[in-house]
Formats: structure tokens, C-alpha cells, sequence
């Protein structure tokens, strides 16, 4: 639901991550990882990147999403899994004390500078 | 146009933040850049999108703990009867523990003046001034907690925007979170959001009082909230008849207890 905002956050993030040394660039691609029990929904914030690039580095920018799964660790037995389901429970030992090892991600990787500076700045 | 945001890049630069590869150790402003097959130069960022109100938030929460405030921070969906219940619950806790209340709507100041008539001090915050609507952010707490005298406030409750998504993702700052659902709801909440039942470290199961004349199985709604967060304490209210109160009350004092 706020995916909007995410997105202006990415816009400024990624713009202030371009070195000034390479003067005006376009942004090709902002490679972006979101865990799956982020309240992020792929669809929507591609949507609203879109929007919020414009008139930016990153007009035209693609958005590559890596999804990534939620792994808990149980604290008791150790086992580690992929809850894929709202259960928030080990499989082997029902106990319910667990580290989230992913899932809560929201981070910014990498950003990609096309190939061709464009001159169209000033 | 392009922009070409230097001195953005100054201030948000992501060298103080992160361990990462210099090509040369003498510029701190030259990050890696990896030139690609397709002949883009892939620069690395590795920052959290939601860190400059982690950020907020860490400090919001060293202001709280200097002042000795323990703040508690209420979320629900709307209509969960989240404003009738902190009520209730600030007359009990009132005058033993000095209370304030932020409150976050999207809109109108009624839930503030319906807070207000327990005598505790109110901010009220409408998140459309801050650009956002589904809930509240560090920065705002901030701000808000500036309105209030923190010396002489021992519990400080944020009424969140009534959301069950957005809010379980923003940190602002506070010592606990709980989650207000109520029986007129789907029993199913808790696993359909699971996050925000995994965030919060109480659950309020409210308006029992109807229970009678629902189809709604309680039990099948712990069970739901069990599933998610094991071991999650329940507690049974009804904030119209004020019924099962007590040992929400003192869970709560409890925990104010251990801060102030």
C-alpha cells in the first residue's frame, strides 16, 4: 500500500548512489531484493517506479525484483526451512521459537548506468 | 531532462553506512563499478530502501528511553474498536502512570477528541500533511513526540493508522507493538497478515460482547494467531463492557514498569 513511497525512496537512493564524477547518466537498471514477508507486491511498486522516475536519472530505468523466500531457523533444534505457508512452526520439533533468516528484506543491490551517457541534460 | 544530483549524492552517500569495495582507498567517493556484458556499469549500492527511518527510528527510541517513556505502539484494522479500547485502558492506567497519546488518521481529529476526554494529552497527526496515508513513520513520531512534555510522561501510545499491512513494516521508534483484532472480523486475520502478527507482541481479541450473537469461533482465531506466533499472549476484551481488562491492564503496567 505503500509502494509509492518505496518507490521515491529507490529514486533517491539510486540517484545519490550515481558517483558525480560521471556527470549526468541515465540509469538503466536498479537490481532490488524483496523478502516475501515484506508488505511490498512486485506488481505495484513496478507500477509506481515508473511513475516516480520520471523527469529523474532513471526515467525509462528498469526495475529487476529478486524475491526472496522466507528461511526460519528453529531456535531449539536448529532445523532450518522455507515457510511457504503462514505457519510459523519447526516441522520436526512444533517448537515456535524462530529466527527469520530472510524474507523481511527490502534493500537495494546494485544500480546499472546505461551504456551511452545521453546529452540531453543541460 | 536529466538530473545530474551531485550534492544529493554527497549527503545520502552509502560509503559511511557499508562495508564495500574501494577501487582506490584514496577516493572514498569512487564506489565499485563493474562494467557488464551489455556494456552498463553496475555500480554497488547495498542499502536498505526503509534505512533513513530505521534511522529515525534509532533515535526515537534513545530520546524514549533517556526520558524513561515507554511507548506502545497500538495497530489494527480500522473499526477493530482501537480508539474505544486505548480509552478504556487510559482510565485505568491514568493517574498512576502518565499517559500521552499520538494518534494517526488519515483525516478528522475524532479519534484526538474522543482520546482527549480522558484527560491524557493528545497529538493528533493526519498523515496526509506527511505525504503517506496507510501509516505512520518514524519522522512523524518525531515530530508529534516534540509537541509533549516527555519528562513527565511515563506511557506514550501511538495509535496507528488502522491498516493491518503497512504499519507492521515501519519501525518508529517504540518498545512494544500489539495488535487489536476484533470477533467481527474474519477469524482468518492473523494468517492472511501474517506479518503484523508476527511483529507485535501481544494480541487484543476485542468486542467479545457480541460473541453471542456471531458465528465467529474464538478459538479457531487464537489457533489462527498461535499458528503465526506461537506463544503470542490473547487477551479477551470487550472495550464497550470493559470485560477481561484486568490482566491486559497489567500486562501493561508491567511492562511500562520495567522501563520507567
Amino acid at each position: 500500500m505503500h509502494e509509492m513511497g518505496i518507490a521515491l525512496q529507490i529514486v533517491e537512493i539510486a540517484t545519490a548512489s550515481i558517483p558525480s564524477d560521471l556527470g549526468a547518466v541515465r540509469v538503466a537498471k536498479v537490481n532490488l531484493k524483496v523478502g516475501k514477508l515484506a508488505a511490498v507486491v512486485p506488481e505495484s511498486l513496478r507500477f509506481c517506479f515508473s511513475v516516480a522516475t520520471k523527469d529523474t536519472p532513471l526515467d525509462g530505468a528498469e526495475l529487476v525484483i529478486e524475491e526472496l523466500p522466507v528461511l526460519a531457523r528453529c531456535k531449539a533444534c536448529n532445523t532450518q526451512w522455507t515457510i511457504t505457508n503462514p505457519v510459523f512452526q519447526c516441522q520436526t520439533c512444533n517448537s515456535g521459537s524462530l529466527e527469520i533468516l530472510s524474507g523481511r528484506e527490502l534493500d537495494i543491490e546494485s544500480i546499472e548506468i546505461a551504456a551511452e551517457d545521453k546529452n540531453d541534460s543541460e | 531532462m536529466i538530473l545530474n544530483n551531485t550534492a544529493k549524492g554527497r549527503k545520502y552517500c552509502h560509503h559511511k553506512d557499508f562495508p564495500h569495495d574501494h577501487q582506490s582507498p584514496a577516493d572514498r567517493r569512487a564506489p565499485a563499478i563493474h562494467v557488464q556484458k551489455s556494456g552498463t556499469r553496475q555500480i554497488k549500492v547495498v542499502r536498505r530502501v526503509l534505512d533513513v527511518n530505521e534511522k529515525m527510528a534509532a533515535e526515537n527510541r534513545k530520546r524514549f528511553a533517556e526520558k524513561g517513556v515507554f511507548v506502545l505502539n497500538v495497530m489494527s484494522s480500522p473499526g477493530s474498536g482501537k480508539t474505544t479500547t486505548l480509552e478504556k485502558t487510559l482510565l485505568k492506567i491514568l493517574p498512576e502512570y502518565n499517559s500521552a497519546v499520538i494518534v494517526g488518521d488519515i483525516c478528522t481529529t475524532n479519534d484526538a477528541d474522543r482520546l482527549a476526554t480522558t484527560g491524557a494529552p493528545v497529538v493528533q497527526i493526519n498523515t496526509d500533511e506527511f505525504g503517506g496515508d496507510c501509516h505512520l513513520a518514524a519522522h512523524v513520531i518525531e515530530k508529534a513526540a516534540g509537541g509533549l512534555d516527555l519528562e513527565d510522561i511515563d506511557l506514550l501510545i501511538v495509535e496507528n493508522v488502522g491498516n493491518l499491512v503497512c504499519p507492521a513494516e515501519f519501525d518508529i521508534g517504540e518498545d512494544s507493538r500489539v495488535v487489536i483484532l476484533s470477533v467481527t472480523e474474519g477469524e482468518d486475520k492473523p494468517v492472511k497478515y501474517p506479518l503484523m502478527f508476527r511483529e507485535c507482541e501481544a494480541a487484543l481479541l476485542n468486542k467479545i460482547d457480541l460473541l453471542p450473537h456471531l458465528d465467529y469461533d474464538k478459538d479457531k482465531a487464537v489457533e489462527f494467531i498461535h499458528q503465526v506466533h506461537p506463544d503470542m499472549p490473547v487477551f479477551e476484551i470487550s472495550a464497550r463492557t470493559e470485560e477481561g481488562f484486568e490482566p491486559w491492564i497489567e500486562w501493561l503496567k508491567n511492562k511500562i514498569q520495567q522501563k520507567i
